[in-house]
């Protein structure tokens, strides 16, 4: 009896520890983003908002977020566009190097960041081109490619090709079935692709901090003033990051279980 | 390449489909693979070879075939290269023993449960979402010399007062564990997931105890998930050069494989060290994943 009751706590305890544990760091930025940073001093010095209604403030913190905005937008498009393409090129047909295929867009997932980072920068260097923001977007192009075509991939598998046949034989031209069939059921996932692609983006530091010469990008920001201290300005981008994004994937998420309770309740 | 591609008929796609689409869809992604990946990783094994410009001064260096650079950056860089490896097994083993519970609880308990389920699942991506370096700045923040743990150890007589938390390998693994949880905790969840309860009704029904029905059962079914969760965790983790840096967690004495690559590269600027030793990492990562492959397909991962 004392067991059983022991295993009936001991998961859920756990689990709210563990969640504890992980929350910490954010709770943490979160908190800091409303210090009165008074002399520069460690620690906490008070409460203010200040930090909140003039983050501009700080240029240092804005100019750099408003680089990592630039960045994670453009090599979002680019390389949702292109993993999308892939993913489905890898999964509806057949051909002859499609394993190889497979493997070579597995391969950067495998690749630690590092590696890539200094391989574009050793080749830039080679070639001459001089490393900036543009150097910086090819780069998170490269990384966040394979992490589109796996996001989107995933979905695909979870299509039902019955949809699309029904569209053929209702005579729909091959261009018909994709706008109005296939690509409206793909597009949570390309949208959930994008999402990581921005997030993966926005938060590199270390393909960044080898491609992009002098350029100051968030991470870059932060990673310089770890020395020292970290600016509240900085917590309040990072909790205003956070706030978005995570408003976004619980509208996501929350909205699909709610789907799903339904159809389980109008299948009883 | 593009020109062999053959178009057969996909058991689940219909009828055959234009091969000029495929090309379409597949040659931007590969040709920018191709330019970015590809050749940048050719562009590291030419550097590593690289010889130093006779009385060029530092960062000039001219191509050359100089395997003995290898040999180098093993015997200077062997601590680091060690310590790297023995950090990302720990904190993996750490990531792995920490996530199995919560990936079970959200996976298989929580199955009923779809609000409960996505809000966990959510939680469990939060800390994606707030930047990788603010996170470990907060850890950095807890250990540090004045803060309340590093005092509360000292006045309990477990720490000297010449002892730091930060700058350890303790620190160290505990953040490595820390920022690389969720990329174990996903795999994993995926797999089980996909439990089926059924089998473990059926060990209950037959007398088994929950322990033994765990590890009969729902352990090895998990083991597809625990592989992809450890490779997932381990390739970031070897790379890492963040949470060891001075900067944030760690010290000279930690510093990891990732730091000294980016020490020759960008503060030394001793290329072909850097490049030898990308190359040397990479390696050790391919023969990992090709032994994966070997076990599951490639199939399985993408």
């Amino acid at each position: 009896m004392n067991k059983f009751s022991l295993g009936k706590y001991l998961l859920p305890t756990y689990i709210s520890l563990a969640f504890i544990f992980l929350m910490f760091p954010i709770g943490y930025t979160f908190v800091f983003s409303f210090n009165d940073p008074f002399k520069n001093t460690p620690g906490w010095q008070g409460f203010t908002f200040d930090n909140w209604t003039g983050v501009c403030n700080n240029e240092a913190v804005c100019e750099a977020f408003g680089n990592s905005i630039l960045i994670a937008v453009t090599a979002t498009i680019v390389s949702t566009i292109l993993g999308t393409m892939l993913a489905i090129a890898v999964t509806r047909y057949e051909f002859k190097f499609r394993s190889a295929t497979n493997l070579l867009l597995f391969l950067p997932l495998a690749t630690p960041e590092v590696v890539m980072g200094a391989g574009l920068a050793a080749q830039f260097f080679n070639v001459g081109i001089p490393r900036g923001i543009g150097t910086v977007i090819f780069g998170h192009i490269l990384f966040t490619l394979s992490f589109v075509v796996v996001t989107v991939k995933a979905r695909i598998a979870t299509l039902d090709p019955k949809l699309e046949e029904a569209g053929r034989d209702l005579y729909a031209s091959p261009t018909q079935v994709f706008m109005k069939i296939t690509f409206p059921l793909l597009l949570p996932g390309i949208m959930a692709a994008a999402l990581l692609s921005l997030a993966l983006s926005f938060d590199d530091y270390i393909v960044t901090a080898f491609n992009s010469g002098t350029e100051i990008t968030f991470p870059k920001y932060v990673y310089a003033a770890a020395l020292r201290g970290i600016p509240p300005e900085a917590n309040v981008v990072g909790s205003a990051v956070f706030i978005f994004a995570i408003a976004l994937v619980l509208v996501f998420q929350l909205g699909g279980a709610l789907k799903r309770k339904r159809i389980a309740k109008l299948a009883k | 390449m593009s020109t062999q591609l053959s178009v057969k008929k996909v058991k689940t796609a219909g009828r055959p489909k234009s091969p000029k689409i495929l090309l379409l869809l597949l040659l931007p992604g590969l040709f920018y693979l191709g330019l970015f990946f590809i050749t940048p990783f050719a562009s590291l094994i030419t550097t590593s070879l690289q010889a130093p410009v006779p009385g060029g001064g530092i960062g000039r260096y001219q191509p050359g075939l100089e395997f003995g650079n290898y040999v180098f950056v093993v015997t200077e860089y062997f601590d680091q290269i060690v310590r790297s490896f023995v950090y990302a097994t720990l904190a993996t083993l750490l990531a792995l023993v920490i996530s199995y519970p919560i990936a079970y609880f959200i996976g298989v308990k929580a199955r009923n449960k779809p609000v409960l389920q996505a809000l966990l699942l959510t939680l469990v991506i939060a800390p994606f979402f707030i930047s990788f370096l603010l996170r470990t700045f907060a850890w950095k923040q807890v250990f540090s010399q004045n803060a309340f743990l590093s005092t509360a150890l000292r006045d309990l007589g477990l720490m000297a007062d010449n002892e730091f938390l930060l700058g350890s390998s303790f620190v160290v693994v505990f953040g490595l564990t820390y920022n690389f949880i969720p990329f174990m905790t996903l795999p994993l969840y995926t797999n089980l997931e996909r439990l089926d309860t059924a089998l473990l009704e059926a060990g209950s029904d037959l007398y088994a105890k929950p322990t033994s029905t765990f590890w009969k059962v729902t352990f090895p079914l998990s083991i597809p998930g625990i592989t992809s969760g450890t490779l997932l965790t381990f390739i970031p983790i070897a790379g890492d050069y963040v949470t060891a840096s001075g900067n944030f967690l760690g010290s000279p004495n930690t510093s990891m494989l990732g730091n000294v690559i980016e020490a020759n590269f960008i503060t030394i600027q001793d290329f072909p060290s850097a490049s030898a030793l990308s190359v040397l990492l990479m390696a050790a990562i391919v023969v990992m994943v090709s032994v994966y492959i070997r076990r599951t397909g490639t199939e399985d991962l993408l």
